[in-house]
């Protein structure tokens, strides 16, 4: 009977299109949304992405990862005392403008001054010149983004050789890196962390955004984070826990939840309206028909789950081309680096969930239209 | 044949003083009053009558369609008024093969599909319903039609495929509501010749509705009814001959 189901629904092309087209619809509006959405949530934390550093050292009262407040140059040391620290490294992370001494290009960088011994913190990604080229002086190492936003009006793309200017300081970029662009700041610019806090970063009575850690072999950076946390009176975050605050952070402190909360509505709204009054309609012109199928002798709740099957089914199909636009979307997003695109399992999972809510509510709107029919109706011309 | 079956007085299906009333307050009709109905096995029984006169009421509540609201109503046995709901549902689904006026065939499924209807009802397998009612078309004359849809065929082929429908699960009672009245009267003829001689059978019983006396020929006996109740029946070709002279 499930077959003849299908192929009740399937061959009433007009209308199996509508339905399709309106799930589709309505699952490409909320999965796109979506994935727009948790794609600036990984771009809000791209510091702790790039940088592979399990402990973030940091003032108590800085909430998420694009914060400054300066510790003590001293609390770097006081982390590094404490039992269960393997290593500790400073970092300097501020907003600074730079310059392209060509053309007077002037751009906003993310400027991360990493620590020059270890140079903890350094993108793994290279696509040109060298991170360890940073131990000479009067270096920088840019990101793709930076090579993007710098090369707007030059001659040729700007690369390893070429100078900025930052903050008055002629710099030599000695690599290209490939890593995760941020949401807030501009791209990202690496040095060491003596010639940030020695003249490319704004002067400020402290300098030290972070120090970063990682825990002696056997112990989980949790637990060396608490023990930080207990000696030294600092905030000490695991990337996770960073991870997560710092999301918690532009939940609270933005309208962007909202926006995409919104939008997942306007998805379900009009995916409920579309295929609920369509299957609606479906179901009325098929009166006749599920009638003659009851006076047959097809038991109600048969008749019942046969509507849900239907409804189900082009849910189904319309999730499907939905999300496959979603991803095709995203690849294309993901090769242009302009669009924040990411597709954890949660989003498709959330959106089959509508999506099946959205059936059994258009499927619902039939079910008690055939669930009060008499099956005499079926004598009446 | 028939008459043989009848003779016997099988009484296939009975139908004892029911009453049955549509409506509410001033609004409420007596439909069916009182009336009694009999068929017997293996005959083809009409029941005419002037439009209203709650033929088609009748009908339903001998096909469990329709719940009566006194009176006594047994199919083979079986009292239909005290069953329950589900039983009933499965009752039909064994016992009772249904031609409608309208045809009601589902428009998206092939002929052969919508003959497999029944057994898919059933819970038969897919394959093996659809073998069957190939076969079943054959004996309606339309076995090359069997992948057509409805749509491509003409009303008469169409109410022949409802017939096809009707018998693919060999149901003991047949139950038609006008099988001829959408029909011309070629069409309408060849729908009764299948009704009579492939439909008609030693252990089965066929009622058909009427008002069309074209058609009075082909009954083997007919209840006439008028404002809700049996008032008359004819016991043989002859008798209905002989009342209804004029057609
Ligand atoms: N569901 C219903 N509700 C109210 N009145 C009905 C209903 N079905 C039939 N009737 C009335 O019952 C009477 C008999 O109808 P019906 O059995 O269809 O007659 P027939 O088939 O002989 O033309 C008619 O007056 C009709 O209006
Ligand atoms: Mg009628």
């Amino acid at each position: 009977m499930y077959l003849v189901a299908l192929k009740m629904l399937f061959g009433d092309q007009s209308k199996y299109m509508m339905l399709v087209s309106g799930m589709a619809f309505a699952t490409l509006l909320m999965a796109q949304q979506s994935a727009l959405f948790c794609g600036l949530m990984t771009w809000t934390y791209s510091p702790l992405v790039n940088m592979n550093i399990a402990i973030w050292v940091s003032d108590p009262k800085v909430e998420q990862v694009n914060e400054n407040k300066s510790l003590r140059d001293t609390d770097a040391d006081r982390v590094r005392s404490v039992d269960g620290v393997a290593w500790a490294a400073p970092l300097h992370q501020s907003i600074v403008v730079a310059r392209d001494p060509t053309n007077s290009n002037f751009k906003f960088i993310t400027l991360e001054g990493l620590d020059p011994t270890t140079l903890a913190g350094a993108p793994a990604k290279v696509v040109e010149g060298s991170v360890e080229a940073l131990r000479r002086p009067g270096t920088v190492v840019i990101d793709l983004f930076a090579v993007e936003r710098f090369s707007e009006g030059r001659d040729s793309p700007i690369g390893v050789g070429d100078f900025l200017e930052i903050n008055d300081n002629q710099a030599e970029i000695v690599g290209i890196v490939d890593v995760q662009r941020p949401f807030i700041g501009g791209p990202f610019v690496y040095t060491t962390y003596d010639r940030a806090v020695g003249g490319y970063a704004y002067r400020s009575r402290k300098m030290l955004t972070f120090v970063l850690a990682e825990p002696a072999p056997g112990l989980t950076p949790a637990e060396v984070a608490r023990r930080i946390e207990q000696q030294t009176g600092l905030a000490a975050h695991t990337r996770e826990e960073f991870k997560w605050s710092t999301i918690r952070w532009f939940f609270k402190n933005t309208g962007i939840p909202a926006v995409m909360g919104i939008t997942v509505m306007i998805g379900l709204i009009v995916g409920m309206a579309i295929s609920a009054q369509t299957f609606y309609s479906f179901v009325l012109e098929n009166t006749r028909f599920l009638g003659a199928l009851k006076a047959m002798g097809t038991p109600t709740p048969t008749l019942c789950k046969m509507l849900l099957f239907q409804s189900i089914a082009v849910g189904l199909i319309g999730y499907g081309i939905g999300m496959g636009i979603t991803v095709a979307f995203g690849r294309m997003a993901m090769n242009t680096r302009q669009i924040p695109y990411a597709i954890p399992w949660q989003v498709p999972a959330l959106v089959l969930g509508i999506v099946l809510l959205i059936s059994s509510v258009a499927a619902l709107s039939g079910i008690l239209r055939i669930a009060r029919l008499e099956p005499a109706i079926v004598f009446r011309a | 044949m028939s008459n043989d079956h009848a003779a016997q007085g099988l009484h296939a299906v009975r139908m004892r003083a029911v009453d049955k009333f549509f409506g509410e307050g001033d609004a409420r009709t007596h439909v069916l009053k009182s009336t009694d109905f009999e068929a017997r096995l293996g005959e083809l029984v009409m029941l005419v009558g002037p439009s209203g006169c709650g033929k088609t009421t009748l009908l339903s509540v001998l096909a469990g369609t329709l719940d009566a609201d006194g009176g006594e109503v047994s199919v083979f046995d079986t009292r239909i008024d005290q069953i329950t709901p589900s039983q009933l549902t499965r009752f039909r689904a064994v016992n009772i093969g249904f031609i409608f006026q309208q045809f009601n065939l589902i428009p998206t499924l092939t002929a052969a599909e919508n003959v497999s209807v029944p057994l898919l009802i059933q819970g038969k397998p897919n394959g093996e319903a659809l073998k069957r009612a190939k076969a079943v078309l054959e004996t309606v004359g339309l076995g090359h039609k069997a992948n057509d849809r409805p749509s491509k065929l003409s009303g008469g082929q169409q109410q022949r495929v409802a017939i096809a429908r009707a018998l693919v699960h060999e149901p003991r009672l047949l139950i038609c509501d006008e099988p001829t009245s959408a029909l011309d009267r070629e069409n309408g003829a060849l729908v009764m010749q299948l009704l009579r001689d492939v439909a008609r059978a030693p252990n089965r019983t066929v009622i058909i509705v009427t008002h069309d006396s074209r058609i009075y020929s082909y009954a083997d006996r007919m209840a006439e009814m008028e404002d809700g109740r049996v008032f008359r029946v004819l016991n043989s070709p002859a008798e209905i001959a002989e009342a209804h002279h004029g057609h």
